[in-house]
């Protein structure tokens, strides 16, 4: 019996190596920390009611970027580990199958469980404010959203202490990632993780969909709306049409391990090239779908930090639109080398070369509106600035990776490795650190201290240089992807060694950021954001109090002009007078909801019963998601009012008179 | 929501500006059920995209001209069929007022599909039977998983349904109900849609 037991355990819990009985006891430990302290502050029903069963998208953005935050450390801490092995020549650090392990769990929680959500974390906070509403278009759905992302990212967290990490890189091509090859339950804690939090995805895309498109203020025509607001649209239009090709593909291959389908295989009639094919489909949408929020977020800074209009404002908006359809005509590029032939290589490398056309009318767009701005330099403009040279140089190397022939040379090689990575940092990190900066006041009503933040900023971008630009030669040198070490011969050494001293320089600059977030709230109240509107904004979201109440407005605003806020503040300064506040009304709101979290906490269920094949948790857990489903149908009672001498009060309190 | 709340004599000011909010929401969630069509388009898409790619990769397990029966097959598609009319009388109901005969046609309607979901089940248990399974080649790999989401599909539709037609008789026809019943159908017949290139791609062409 005993013995049973032990042998249970020894499949089940990842054993044999120190790092993660380490990574054990610290979860360990961090859980019963947590679980003491909420106990302790008696906090359990406050963590509840203010936070878990929320429908408030402000804080459900919270969430949403705490989320990142932790992710962006784990997938950080997985790059540290990549880099100290590679630091020098015939490193015993990791063995390869560990090695294989961090490459792919840093890919898909960079993207996937770092990036999405940072990104979501971002649309949730904001795009509401902007349009001047009160929530997004479904409430509910947003937290159950969330809740399916966070089931997902932890089911696939939990493989690393449990059952054993997958390690088919962050696509997990076949045949590799067949049961054949494969028989361990990694490459099904990756199935599962990101389907379940795949899902919310593609409902937080509908859901941002239907709230730009049905819940602007009145006056905000499309042409009239934030730049930011016009990239989630197109962000969110890439995200339905691409992410139900991942869900299928997904499916497709979850039955091949699990009912013996022969969609991918070798054997049995199977096409391993139909993954391939159907992945990038999805997956070269999924690295605009990122990007796009960016450029959004970079064109709401750069108006604000230069005083002025946007430059070319609906070339932008094209520029966005066409490049979130474009998107979907070039996935072939990731396998040029891969026998399609000349014909399909060409189209596809043509179609490649023309994204940069309207991606390059936007780097216009951004320099014009700074030439003759008065340009001030805190840091949401500081990290929009370091972005661009980044993204430059990045895009460049991109427009080389298109031209199908050279591929050949750079196909896989650490030339595409520090393409993929100076964009994706560049670009969407960047960016999205530049949109935290930027709105920081708006969720929390305090500054961040400005000194740290600029040691933060520059360990990042040295540190990106340091680590990144010796790959690209790397890269020429012959050096390919996914190695997992190299000899004395080759000639690597020096660039290695530079390469993984910039890859710790942004691990401190990370360490810099903790600190600021730290040190803000520990100073909160020196730093407090009294005007809402701390950086002289064009859009209204600063028109409002710093951090928004939970309405949001408690008059919905009546917009007339693109950069309403602004041209509202001109107005006045030039003394017309301001149309006086119109009558407060009772607010329509939706209530909180436990289901959400229920729901999604039945998937991870019925994802861990599908990862262990183990039945009973499969019934369960499917179960448990119809029943909240019908439960959630059967409710009625879902909306309230907030009473108008309450919106009284509440603005009384943020220094507004109103009514 | 709105429309219980203006009923008090309280808010017989506010009713007019309530049930203009009340119907954006609605509205606002039609929208949003066009949308999540669309995705689904997309999954189906691509299952078929696959099921057509893998045609031919039958392996060396039995071909779908020998084992399909094409006439089950055309049994089963007039009564999807004839649900979705069905689902349109209800909706006329609906339109009418007629909470009974509402209920009472949407009930044929789950009727008719819960028997197509039991051809289907029979047609599967006898493909097995004959030695045809998922695992059996790529080419009954994609029949399945096509076929098998459909029906999974009008399974979720039945039971949905069956939950609204419960509501309904608790509390009639309201503009929530209302909205319930119409996306309901529109998830119907968009089932029947999708069906009819099930029934051309997967059974006309597998048999000629
Ligand atoms: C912050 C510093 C980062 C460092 C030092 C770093 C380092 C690395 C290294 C060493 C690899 C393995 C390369 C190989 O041998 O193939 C890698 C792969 C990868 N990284 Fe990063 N990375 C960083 C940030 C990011 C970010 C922010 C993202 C995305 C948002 C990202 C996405 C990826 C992806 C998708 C892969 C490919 C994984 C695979 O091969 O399957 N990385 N990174
Ligand atoms: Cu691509």
């Amino acid at each position: 019996m005993w013995e049973k037991v032990q042998n249970f355990a020894s499949e089940f819990f990842v054993t044999g190596d120190p790092l993660i009985y380490g990574a054990d006891v610290s979860i360990a430990v961090t859980l019963i920390a947590v679980i003491t302290v909420l106990t302790y502050f008696k906090k359990w029903k406050w963590l509840w009611s203010e936070w878990l069963t929320t429908v408030d998208h402000k804080k459900i953005g919270i969430m949403y970027i705490i989320s990142a935050f932790l992710m962006l450390f784990r997938g950080g801490v997985d790059a540290l580990l990549m880099r100290t092995q590679l630091a020098v020549p015939e490193m015993s650090f990791l063995t390869p199958d560990h090695y294989n392990q961090i490459f792919t769990t840093h890919g898909v929680i960079m993207i996937l469980f770092m990036a999405m959500p940072f990104m979501f974390g971002l649309f949730n906070v904001i795009v509401p404010l902007q349009l001047g509403a009160r929530d997004v278009a479904f409430p509910f759905l947003n937290s159950l959203s969330f809740w399916l992302f966070f089931s997902g990212a932890m089911l696939f967290n939990i493989s690393f202490v449990i059952g054993g990490s997958p390690d088919a890189g962050w696509l997990a091509y076949p045949p590799y990632s067949e049961l054949m090859y494969n028989p361990g339950v990694g490459q099904d804690f990756y199935i599962w993780g990101i389907q379940i939090s795949g899902i919310g995805s593609l409902m937080t895309g509908i859901n941002f969909i239907v709230t730009i498109l049905k819940m602007r203020a009145p006056g905000m025509k499309l042409m009239k709306m934030p730049m930011f607001s016009w990239s989630v649209l197109s962000s969110c239009i890439a995200i339905i049409f691409s992410f139900p090709i991942l869900t299928a593909t997904l499916a497709l291959l979850f039955l091949d391990r699990y009912a013996g389908a022969h969609f991918f295989t070798l054997d049995g009639g199977g096409n391993p090239m139909m993954y391939i094919n159907l992945i990038w489909m999805w997956g070269h949408p999924e690295v605009y779908i990122i990007v796009l929020p960016a450029f959004g977020i970079f064109s709401e800074i750069v108006a604000t930090f230069s005083k002025k209009k946007l430059f070319g404002y609906k070339s932008m908006v094209y520029a966005m639109m066409i490049i979130s359809i474009l998107s979907f005509l070039v996935w072939a590029h990731h396998f040029f080398t891969m026998g399609s032939g000349a014909d399909v290589n060409a189209f596809f490398a043509l179609t490649t070369m023309l994204i940069a056309i309207p991606t390059g009318v936007k780097v216009f767009n951004w320099l014009f509106t700074m030439f003759r701005g008065k340009i001030t330099f805190e840091s949401p403009m500081l990290w929009t600035i370091g972005f661009i040279p980044c993204f430059i140089v990045g895009g460049l190397t991109g427009v080389l990776l298109s031209v199908a022939p050279a591929d050949f040379q750079f196909h896989n090689s650490y030339f595409l490795v520090a393409h993929f990575h100076q964009v994706i940092i560049g670009g969407v990190v960047f960016g999205y650190f530049a949109g935290l900066y930027y709105w920081w006041p708006k969720l929390f009503g305090f500054k961040l201290n400005e000194r740290i933040g600029k040691w933060a900023f520059w360990f990042w971008n040295i540190g990106f240089y340091l680590c990144f630009m010796p790959q690209y030669v790397l890269g020429l040198m012959g050096m390919t992807r996914r190695v997992v070490s190299y000899g004395w011969d080759k000639g690597w050494y020096e660039m290695n060694l530079v390469s993984t001293i910039g890859a710790v320089l942004m691990g401190i600059a990370f360490l810099f950021q903790v600190w600021q977030i730290a040190h803000g709230v520990k100073h909160r109240n020196a730093n407090l954001d009294t005007t809402g509107d701390p950086w002289n904004g064009r859009t209204l979201e600063w028109s409002i109090p710093s951090p928004a109440p939970h309405y949001n407005f408690a008059v919905l605003p009546q917009v007339t002009d693109q950069d309403d806020w602004w041209e509202r503040k001109l107005r006045k300064q030039e003394g017309h007078a301001t149309p006086a506040p119109a009558k407060l009304e009772p607010i329509h709101m939706p209530k909180n909801s436990g289901i959400p979290i229920i729901m999604s906490a039945c998937w991870f269920v019925a994802g861990f019963g599908f990862v262990f094949h183990w039945t009973p948790f499969i019934i369960a857990g499917l179960a448990g998601v119809a029943i909240s489903m019908l439960v959630h149908s059967f409710n009625y009672k879902t909306d309230y009012y907030i009473p108008v001498d309450e919106i009284v009060r509440t603005e009384a309190k943020k220094g507004r008179v109103t009514g | 929501m709105a429309h219980t709340k203006a009923s008090g004599p309280a808010h017989q000011a506010d009713l007019h500006s309530e049930q203009h909010d009340h119907h954006d929401l609605e509205e606002m969630r039609t929208l949003g059920f066009w949308i999540y069509l669309m995705t689904d388009v997309i999954i189906f898409g691509t299952f078929f995209a696959t099921f057509i790619v893998l045609q031919g990769s039958t392996a060396d397990g039995p071909l779908p001209a020998d084992l399909f029966d094409i006439n089950g097959i055309i049994v089963s598609t007039f009564i999807l069929l004839t649900s979705s009319f069905t689902c349109g009388l209800a909706l006329l109901a609906m339109n009418k007022g007629r909470l009974k005969a509402l209920i009472g046609w949407l009930a044929v309607t789950a009727l008719l599909g819960a028997t197509f979901i039991g051809l289907e089940i029979n047609e599967f248990v006898h493909l097995i039977h004959e030695g045809a399974n998922i695992g059996t080649s790529a080419y009954w790999s994609a029949f399945f998983t096509l076929v098998g989401t459909h029906g999974l599909h009008v399974l979720i539709g039945l039971v949905w349904m069956i939950g609204l037609m419960i509501q309904l008789a608790k509390r009639g026809i309201t503009p929530v109900t209302k909205r319930k019943v119409n996306i309901v159908s529109l998830f119907w017949h968009f089932l029947d849609v999708v069906w009819i290139f099930v029934f051309t791609i997967v059974y006309l062409m597998g048999v000629s």
